[in-house]
């Protein structure tokens, strides 16, 4: 049987439609782990949230010219971005790849690595975006004033999700065993989550750890957002925001990279 | 135009030291079902893996459905489907929904996907499990709707990688019959599988592998009467008795085979009365894979 030649139309890089079907899949899926992923992603921040504001808060009323209160809470919406990301991203991607072979289904359609960890990490910046808000909204019912600024918070937590996301994908990327997570949270993201200025300010510390946490990507979020909510600093903040691009950006490609390698033979 | 839906020449996968693919040539003419066979780490499945470029060969030319591998991967992927071995369904998701979400990742329009998922559920028999979810089907439904999650766009390939493999008797006659519904339809499969039996009833032809080369390649009825004979007659008895009757038949010039509890003599018509006693029967491509790729596992 002869069969005409297929045309040789190019499929590009990054379409939409390999994009949508992850996403698609993602948000199918999401309809059966909602309340769970929901639950851990708004509660263990707001958990922090009323801790440390209602905890330290009755020793320090007011930390670095804010109520403690407000502070936190500001602080802890960068607590919500890195749970809602990096967690389900490091552990969520092992996962499928290694005991569901969930991404083998993927790529035998017509998806590449790139839009696949694309399309992954944007997921998972969306809902970054969302629960990031969950713990403003608890500090609001505590008296914190809400302000117009407020509405960019969705939008810092979506570009701070995605690198965050995609610094997820890429440690699930390079470890050979869900074990060795233990080694990234231990000597990474918990470091970066207690030096991001969430429940104290920066300027506390020596100089050094004060210029070392310029290079924290969860400190410029909560820099972020606390001015969103009290009023922004001008090119300050814009030099925060394209750190954080940076930061997404640089970490996409190594997601990219490190997925190809896993899972491209 | 071409009459291949696959191409391959010369291909060669390593892993480290270990060749797992080594200078396969491969033809699987448009509308045929082929058969892969081998035994374990014969190299099938990461033939299968190179075909839809989650395996990138170090040599050699591969072509599927006209488009070059691994640069035009893409636009092959979207014409043919994939039934993996191992069952990589969502489990926490419907028939339904799982047959939703690969619609939408093989591209279907918005006005055709219902159809196209009622056509699949249709074909896998699945309409009454639409709305179960998958953790709740049985092993045999699992297969059933990996096989129609594979076909939900109408590819114009569909690669089967041991399709039937862990499943009870039953259960592999049902998907035979859905096999060979495809292949009556006109679709193109490219089988793998160590089931001789299965590749005996549903392939046009046969290629066995064996440590990631093809041993030998034709038409089952054919691949018999070349390597095995017509007729072949199976002695039972103990280990010592086995060893006399296969160096005894070795010598007369038959070809002989292990079968674990008898020794199997081979191309027995004609052998005016050479022959050992035994039970006659028709030589079979299993007496060919034996042959072909050894009798102890590597």
């Amino acid at each position: 049987m002869a069969v005409a030649s297929p045309p040789r139309a190019r499929i590009g890089r990054l379409e939409r439609s390999a994009l949508t079907g992850v996403l698609v899949r993602e948000v199918v899926n999401y309809s059966s782990y909602w309340r769970a992923s929901t639950f851990s992603s708004t509660v263990e921040p707001t958990i922090y949230l009323l801790a440390f504001g209602f905890g330290f808060g009755s020793l320090v009323s007011e930390v670095a010219g804010y109520d403690y209160v407000e502070f936190v809470g500001t602080g802890t919406v960068a607590t919500a971005v890195l749970f809602s990301s990096a967690f389900p991203a490091m552990f969520g991607t092992f996962v499928k790849y290694q005991f569901q072979r969930t991404y083998d289904a993927i790529l035998a359609a017509p998806v590449d690595t790139e839009e696949l960890v694309t399309a992954e990490a944007l997921w998972m910046a969306m809902r970054a975006g969302v629960y990031g808000c969950a713990p403003l909204l608890v500090a609001i019912a505590f008296g914190l004033d809400p302000s117009w600024g407020m509405l960019a918070v969705p939008g810092v937590a979506f570009v701070s999700g995605f690198g965050w996301a995609c610094f997820g994908v890429a440690v699930a990327g390079f470890v050979n065993s869900i074990d060795n997570f233990s080694y990234i949270v231990s000597a990474v993201l918990t470091p970066l989550f207690l030096v991001a200025g969430t429940f104290f300010p920066l300027s506390q510390l020596p100089e050094w750890a004060q210029i070392a946490g310029e290079f924290n990507p969860l400190h410029h979020c909560v820099e972020l957002v606390r001015h969103a909510a009290f009023g922004f600093e001008g090119w300050t903040d814009v030099l925060r925001l394209g750190a954080l691009v940076v930061f997404g950006l640089g970490m996409w490609r190594l997601a990219i990279y490190a997925m190809t390698r896993k899972l491209v033979d | 135009m071409t009459d291949l839906a696959i191409r391959l020449r010369g291909v060669v996968k390593r892993y480290g030291a270990i060749t797992a693919v080594d200078g396969l040539d491969l033809d699987v003419p448009y509308g045929t079902c082929v058969g892969l066979l081998g035994p374990n780490g014969a190299g099938k499945t990461t033939t299968m893996r190179m075909l839809t470029a989650q395996a990138i060969a170090d040599e050699g030319e591969l072509e599927v459905l006209g488009f070059r591998l691994p640069e035009e991967s893409k636009q092959a992927r979207a014409q043919l489907g994939v039934t993996p071995q191992l069952d990589n369904l969502d489990v926490t998701l419907t028939v339904e929904q799982n047959l939703l979400v690969f619609a939408h990742l093989y591209r279907i329009g918005r006005a055709d996907r219902r159809a196209a998922i009622e056509r699949a559920l249709e074909m896998a028999n699945l309409g009454d499990r639409r709305d179960s979810r998958v953790d709740k089907l049985s092993g045999g439904m699992r297969r059933r709707l990996l096989i129609a999650r594979a076909l939900v766009h109408r590819p114009r390939l569909v690669l089967l990688d041991e399709p039937t493999v862990g499943l009870d008797p039953q259960v592999r006659q049902e998907l035979w019959a859905l096999i060979d519904a495809l292949r009556t339809e006109g679709t193109t499969i490219l089988m793998s599988t160590h089931y001789i039996e299965e590749a005996q009833r549903l392939a046009d032809s046969v290629l066995i592998m064996s440590h990631g080369s093809v041993v030998a390649a034709g038409a089952p009825a054919d691949l018999v009467a070349q390597h095995a004979g017509k007729d072949a007659v199976e002695v039972y008895g103990s280990p010592p008795r086995l060893a006399e009757v296969e160096s005894t038949a070795r010598a007369a010039g038959f070809r002989t085979r292990r079968t674990g509890t008898s020794v199997s003599v081979l191309g027995v018509e004609g052998a005016d009365g050479r022959a050992p006693e035994g039970e006659r029967r028709p030589a079979n491509l299993e007496d060919v894979f034996v042959l072909l790729t050894g009798e102890e596992i590597a």
